[in-house]
């Protein structure tokens, strides 16, 4: 179990470094944030630097919740090392806290279907395809790796709400 | 002497600078803001804040009588139990607008109630113009007795002259 930084936290504010040596060490760091992300209660996400360790290395899970929300693609565990989005599409507002700002959550808009490359532990690299709630899991994990947390991208509690989906132009 | 918290509401015709004045005053004065809501409704200004202050109401009541007269503000204080960290989240929103007419409000929420809904947070407005107007009622809550029992307290309200969306918040915690 790895302790969680918290913010107001400074060090969660800095950009992680990709990964270049994937060996044992690295393999036993990720088991340690993997119990970690299992302790924390309702967390279906944690990002490397939430433990103060300043990696691209994330991972995702979002098979364990009661009931997979709506319109969610379900990859089941992925571990996310490197990470690069190279695809967005569609724009949806959705409620997201963080194991590293408790007791608060707010409305953020994300891309609604997201296609990004990432390594695993030994260094393959492979593509992936999610939408939805894990879509939105990855986006603000990723955002981790960049110093970003959900409360620079908060959208206004009072106009949002008919803001939930922004169609593309040619779907009108 | 002890720290308690007060809840403070302030409402009055609405004016640029109100919430920098006020929280300037209370600041000089000691006070430390909890959370708060401010808001114009309909032209006027509204403020209601929860803030910790080491004194009477009477003493909290001075500290900001003098901005609220000049601002044209009435002032309302009471001594509260509260305290911080005690969000509760939601786990449904609801949506519901239709032709503006008395009662909508009643109805709706009323229903709902009945049917297990738990209200957080409600923000209605009026729009359309004066001769159409519409009214369009946010609301985020807990569902007590599930979603479902919900759907078909407002498939009765919907029957009513008004259109009703009702979706599930879900939290993505990371």
């Amino acid at each position: 179990m790895l302790d969680i930084l918290k913010y107001p936290d400074e060090r969660l504010k800095q950009a992680s470094q990709p990964v270049v040596a994937f060996d044992d060490a690295l393999r036993a760091f990720v088991a340690d944030l993997e119990e970690t992300l299992r302790a924390g209660p309702g967390g279906v996400g944690i990002a490397a630097p939430q433990v103060g360790r300043f990696e691209r290395i994330v991972i995702v899970d979002i098979s364990a919740m009661r009931k997979l929300p709506a319109g969610s693609s379900s990859s089941g565990r992925m571990l996310l090392i490197n990470p690069e989005i190279t695809e967005w599409e569609g724009m949806v507002m959705g409620r997201e806290g963080c194991m590293s700002v408790p007791d608060y959550t707010g409305n953020v808009i994300r891309a609604e279907k997201i296609c990004f490359t990432a390594c695993d532990e030994f260094g393959e690299q492979r593509e992936y395809r999610c939408e939805g709630f894990e879509a939105r899991a990855v986006q603000h994990e990723v955002d981790h790796l960049d110093g970003m947390l959900f409360l620079d991208r908060l959208v206004s509690r009072r106009s949002d709400l008919f803001r939930r989906k922004v169609y593309k132009k040619d779907e009108k | 002497m002890n720290e308690h918290w007060y809840m403070l509401t302030l409402v009055g015709r609405d004016r640029p600078g109100i919430v920098a004045r006020v929280t300037h005053a209370l600041f000089e004065g000691g006070c430390h803001l909890g959370e708060t809501s401010m808001m114009r409704l309909g032209g006027n200004f509204t403020i209601m804040m929860m803030l910790r202050y080491t004194g009477t109401t009477h003493s909290l009541e001075q500290l900001v009588a003098g901005e609220a007269e000049s601002l044209g503000l009435r002032l309302h204080v009471d001594r509260v139990e509260g305290g911080l960290h005690k969000h509760v989240e939601p786990d449904v929103r609801i949506t519901v607008y239709g032709a503006d007419r008395a009662g909508i409000v009643a109805q709706v929420t009323g229903a709902l109630a009945e049917a297990g809904l738990d209200i957080l947070d409600l923000i209605s407005d009026v729009g359309g113009t004066e001769q159409a107007p519409i009214y369009i009622l946010h609301i985020e809550g807990r569902a007590l007795e599930g979603i479902p029992a919900l759907e078909s307290a407002l498939e009765i309200v919907k029957g009513k002259g008004v259109d009703a969306q009702l979706a599930p918040v879900d939290i993505m915690v990371g």
